[in-house]
């Protein structure tokens, strides 16, 4: 049986809440990336939807997603198999009974995933812009957080299964970011792309430029120091890093995020004659995803490669599912989330330092379940969720724009108009 | 053959849990664990190629 986590002095609990209070940085930073690269006309509904997947992650949450994830060496249900007892799910009472709710190692690890679990909520929505219904996100939402994620991170976070094999992931690059981002890539099938992104004649696939650059690249500072506090609090109750280790922590995920940034705009500038802003911030995330699983076990040289990687991989992975995969991602939230936090679990399993708990094999199979389960669970989910009510907006819905359709009001009403929006083809 | 690709996915990910559990040598363990990473690959790559093939019908 995996250890609980161990109590935590003064000092480090208070350093654990203000690295808490860091994340929702990180929360708004990912909402303006969604809103600032999507479409003008649907701007409000981008933010709104994040706002509402928010609310409604941190509900479902609370009502059965701590019950399904619990927490190291707290009450689980087992299955024997091959003589040995494997942890598969939580036993915890729904709508968080039972808790002390003080300064103990389970309450901060309850408080650190309400937000990482909100966190998660918004990577789906970046795969869903400007198409994606608000009440079917919504549903969406709240089975990602209230079953996908929470059976996941109960695996690796809680004492399940995948941990009592040897799987290591220090602050989410597999529970956070790779389940968000095969829920986004799952969705970017069910609903399929905008109206006009592929051509009839077959061709190049259009390119629909986010409306405001400037959001987005603003959002990956807030998103950066968001991550500080993510990664910082993930090692701390997680990975059981003293106060110390969070020198270690920070400088990696900054060197992380630096070298993935760096990568994506020397990419674009040689490949595109000048770097590329969306594509920049992109790799500033996708390097920050990577470096949640291994900050406290890397060396800084190893976290600068990690996120040189993962920088690359995101510049090459959006164009190739653009392109080859017919994925409209407007956000890139498959290549960021899912292949960053894929590359960032596999990472560790390589290249941690010396003397780290990690073994190779057991990341490998972290990876296996994500792709052999969570992909296919999310997918069915939402599938049958589609049969039920389609998730995906009508086509006058998507040519008006979400803001005038579901919301009945622009986000720009003084400055932008579509004249299109409003003629009758 | 999206359906096809999904029950690849999961058979895939079987056979490593069934690494896990069943085998205890390392190179064995790891040989099958290779194994079912390839089907989920496969399986991965039908399930993309069900969706291009879907629009593709549809032009």
């Amino acid at each position: 049986m995996i250890p609980p986590a161990p109590a935590l002095s003064e000092a480090a609990t208070v350093l654990v809440l203000a690295c808490l209070l860091l994340i929702p940085l990180a929360i708004a930073g990912i909402a303006l990336i969604n809103t600032g690269l999507g479409r003008s006309r649907s701007a409000s509904h981008a933010m709104l939807a994040a706002l509402c997947a928010v609310s409604v992650a941190a509900s479902a949450y609370f009502v059965c997603g701590f019950a399904i994830q619990g927490f190291a060496g707290g009450p689980a249900h087992t299955i024997t198999a091959a003589g040995k007892q494997w942890n598969w799910i939580a036993a915890q009472p729904l709508f968080l009974r039972g808790l002390a709710l003080d300064a103990s190692p389970a309450c901060l690890i309850l408080w650190l995933q309400l937000l990482s679990v909100a966190l998660a909520a918004l990577i789906p929505l970046g795969a869903g812009l400007d198409r994606w219904r608000l009440g079917a996100a919504s549903v969406s939402t709240a089975l990602l957080a209230g079953l996908v994620y929470p059976l996941f991170a109960h695996w690796v976070w809680g004492g399940g299964w995948l941990a009592q094999i040897g799987f290591v992931d220090t602050a989410g690059s597999a529970p956070v970011q790779a389940v968000g981002g095969l829920t986004a890539l799952a969705i970017g099938w069910i609903l399929g792309p905008r109206r006009g992104k592929y051509s009839s004649e077959g061709g190049l696939p259009a390119a629909i430029p986010g409306h405001n650059a400037v959001l987005v690249l603003f959002a990956c500072f807030l998103v950066w120091t968001g991550w500080l506090g993510l990664n910082s609090a993930g090692a701390m109750l997680f990975g059981g890093a003293p106060v110390g280790a969070l020198v270690r922590v920070g400088l990696n995920t900054t060197l992380s995020a630096a070298m993935a940034g760096l990568a994506a705009a020397s990419i674009t500038r040689a490949r595109f004659g000048r770097p590329d802003a969306s594509l920049c911030a992109n790799g500033w995330i996708g390097g920050l995803a990577a470096s949640s699983a291994g900050c406290l076990f890397f060396t800084p040289a190893v976290a600068a490669l990690v996120g040189l990687m993962a920088g690359a991989l995101v510049v090459f992975t959006v164009e190739w599912l653009d392109i080859y995969g017919e994925i409209d991602d407007p956000t890139g939230s498959v290549s960021v989330h899912a292949i960053g936090g894929i590359w960032g679990v596999l990472a560790l399993g390589f290249f941690a330092r010396a003397g780290a708990p990690v073994q190779p094999l057991a990341q490998i199979a972290g990876v296996a379940t994500l792709l052999g389960f969570v992909l296919p669970f999310a997918y069915s989910l939402n599938w049958l969720l589609d049969r039920v009510s389609p998730q995906r907006v009508a086509p006058e819905g998507e040519r008006q724009g979400l803001d005038l359709h579901e919301l009945g009001a622009g986000a720009y009403p003084e400055f932008v108009i579509h004249r299109e929006d409003f003629l009758q083809r | 053959m999206r359906l096809a690709g999904l029950l690849l996915l999961v058979a895939g990910w079987a056979i490593v849990l069934a690494a896990f559990l069943m085998l205890g040598a390392t190179v064995a363990r790891a040989a099958f664990v290779a194994a079912g990473v390839a089907i989920e690959i496969l399986g991965l790559g039908l399930v993309a190629r069900s969706h291009v093939s879907v629009r593709e019908a549809r032009r």
